[in-house]
């Protein structure tokens, strides 16, 4: 167990600077996930971290060394892919029994070791299969005995999930994070999706454009979130922002309600909503419209969950409400958070 | 509805040769069939001829073709000249390819690295196999020639050896082995090189990568991930070099001619110079197709293999 540490750590390809001066601090045993859009740098965080790649500047600490010149197989880390890169010639023994034998773990011990990694994900039926015999989740399964089968300090799993279907994934996550809370490794995983990110961290750090923008837990990035670009891309739809006069003010399309929607009529504001559109999703609907009166053609989304029972129709004009305590307010030049103000 | 009918016939009966290239079993038939032209007319035909001719009594100048079995497997197979030609292509294909497949995978190792200047290296490596190679032999015929040798007056110039101890390379028996078995090698890398530079960046960078982490030294890299992963690709690459050095006779032919004394006679040149320039064209057909068999059990294992190697 240890902890991982960067201090302003850089990495620039020519122009473009794909991390640019990131400094985080995971605890002991935490779930760290870093999250982003696509090209944000957090894959390269990662792999700077794994040693794959050289940090341009910057230093990166493990267990309170500073290992910029150490290779991969002197951190005491191990890696998932997103491909999970199994060996492909190998069974699945051998994938598992690799790093043990790259690391000269004496001959004997080598088979129990793999049953172990093997038991902790249920795979022991698998061990005499190739890879390309396996289902994607079987692989997945795989990646990970191998990863944890030398017990190293520190997980780094680069959106292992991303593979599997919808339904696996759900099951995958709850197993991973079960798993990563037995054994107590501090993990770092990557990922663009929210969802997981947000079910499986103990923290989140989200990244934009090589920068750390804001880490916390799932509820601090979620409910007070840093900048707008963090309030945007957190949440499903995001949050809608309107613009005031001195600055921005940000609600969750689940607080924006039907006025009779809302349990206390104080604190509320008003305002009228013009729906043009609904979704019908299940578990909620989705309204899409525009503000009407104070701030004209504002575009904004509504979030009802099915316990809502107000009718809306599309088309019609109502009344809706946000509680004031639900604002966020940003400053208009640099996104980032600023103090409430009067609506 | 009459007029409709009459323009769905209108174009089929204009253009019925245009909806012919729209059938698969015409227009698949048809695409091949230069190919196939090609090879039965080129490969196919002279090959059924050089058999025939093994088993027949022609000679240059003579108008009639008898069948006389295997008259002309068994008088040549037991002379000496024949048993040292055999034993020749043995030595120089085999030894050859052992060098090619190790230079090829070090040189293909290194041209997969990032390096100032790597396109010239490239152009470089592959300059013998694009310049013809009757030219690229006829440069190395200077460079090993017993007076005019660059790699002597080098030598010498450096006190390495003397002027009466000048190496014979192509006149010592021994060295003249060494010497086209070098310049075969030095032909065939750029082909090896490329082929298995193509199966090197066919391996997906995250296998490399999982290896890396998961702690494989250099040696353990190559020998258990790369080189099982290229495996089909380099049998690939080692088959053609056979298929070559146990048939391709120019290197020999224009270094040596097969000399001193038959010490570089192979069997392609053997062959050669039995049917063609010594006009016994039936003999000359038995020596080159003896190999035959053997070639095509060597092609059919390796292919086999090649097809049975994992790959995900």
């Amino acid at each position: 167990m240890a902890i991982v540490e960067t201090r302003d750590v850089r990495k620039h390809f020519g122009d473009v600077h794909a991390v640019d001066g990131v400094n985080l601090t995971t605890k002991e045993g935490e779930f760290l996930v870093l999250l982003g859009p696509s090209g944000c740098g957090k894959t390269t965080l990662l792999r700077m971290i794994a040693g794959l790649e050289d940090p341009t500047g910057g230093e990166i600490l493990i267990g309170g060394q500073v290992v910029n010149d150490l290779p991969p197989r002197a951190r005491k880390i191990a890696m998932v892919f997103q491909s999970y890169a199994l060996y492909p010639h190998m069974r699945v023994f051998d994938n598992i029994a690799f790093p043990l034998r790259a690391q000269g773990v004496p001959r004997v011990e080598i088979p129990h070791k793999v049953e172990w990694a093997a038991g902790l994900f249920g795979i022991e039926k698998l061990l005499h299969r190739k890879p390309r015999e396996l289902s994607g989740g079987e692989r997945q399964r795989v990646a990970l005995a191998r990863a944890v089968v030398r017990e190293p300090a520190v997980f780094l799993l680069d959106e292992p999930l991303s593979n599997l279907d919808a339904k696996l994934r759900t099951s995958a996550r709850d197993e991973l994070q079960q798993f990563q809370r037995r054994i107590g490794t501090t993990t770092i995983y990557v990922t663009h999706d929210q969802v997981e990110a947000m079910g499986l961290g103990d923290r989140i750090a989200v990244m934009q454009g090589g920068k750390v923008r804001q880490i916390g837990t799932p509820q601090e990035v979620y409910d007070e979130p840093a900048d707008t670009f963090v309030a945007g891309f957190l949440g499903s739809p995001p949050m809608n922002l309107l613009e005031i006069p001195d600055c921005l003010v940000g609600f969750r399309p689940e607080h924006f309600l039907p006025k009779e929607a809302h349990e206390s009529r104080d604190g509320l504001l008003a305002l009228k909503f013009h729906i043009s559109r609904i979704e019908y999703l299940g578990a909620d609907r989705l309204l899409y419209g525009a503000l009407e009166g104070k701030f004209p053609d504002t575009k904004v989304i509504s979030k009802l969950a099915s316990t809502v029972s107000t009718p809306v129709q599309p088309g019609k004009t109502q009344d809706f409400a946000v509680r004031e305590k639900d604002f966020r307010f940003f400053d208009r030049e640099t996104g980032l958070r600023t103090r409430p103000r009067p609506v | 509805m009459a007029t409709l009918e009459r323009d769905l016939r209108a174009p089929a009966a204009g253009r019925r040769f245009g909806f012919v290239l729209d059938r698969p079993e015409w227009l698949g038939p048809l695409m091949i069939a230069p190919a196939v032209l090609y090879i039965v007319a080129i490969v196919g035909l002279p090959f059924l001829l050089a058999l025939y001719y093994s088993v027949s009594d022609i000679s240059m100048g003579r108008r009639t073709l008898g069948f006389v079995g295997l008259k002309n497997f068994i008088s040549v197979i037991p002379t000496s000249k024949f048993q040292t030609s055999l034993q020749n292509t043995f030595v120089f294909a085999i030894v050859s390819q052992v060098l090619v497949i190790i230079l090829a995978n070090i040189l293909a190792l290194a041209l997969l690295k990032e390096f100032r200047g790597k396109w010239v290296v490239r152009l470089l490596l592959l300059l013998p196999w694009v310049a013809p190679i009757s030219l690229g032999t006829i440069g190395w015929l200077w460079i090993l020639d017993s007076i005019y040798s660059v790699i002597n007056w080098t030598l010498e110039a450096f006190g390495l050896i003397t002027a009466d101890g000048w190496p014979m390379y192509l006149g010592k028996p021994y060295l003249a082995m060494g010497s086209v078995i070098t310049v075969h090698v030095w032909r065939l890398l750029p082909l090896a090189t490329v082929i298995i530079l193509a199966g090197l960046t066919s391996i997906p960078k995250d296998i490399h990568d999982a290896a890396q982490v998961d702690g494989a030294s250099f040696w353990r890299h190559q020998f258990q991930i790369t080189v099982p992963l290229i495996r089909p690709i380099l049998l690939v690459a080692l088959l053609f070099g056979l298929v070559f050095a146990f048939t391709d006779m120019v290197v020999i032919f224009v270094l040596t001619r097969g000399g001193p004394y038959d010490t570089t006679q192979v069997l392609a040149s053997l062959a050669f110079f039995t049917g063609i320039q010594g006009g016994d064209l039936a003999e000359g057909a038995a020596i080159a197709i003896f190999l035959f068999p053997l070639l095509l059990a060597v092609a059919i294992v390796f292919l086999r293999i090649a097809r049975r190697a994992e790959v995900t």
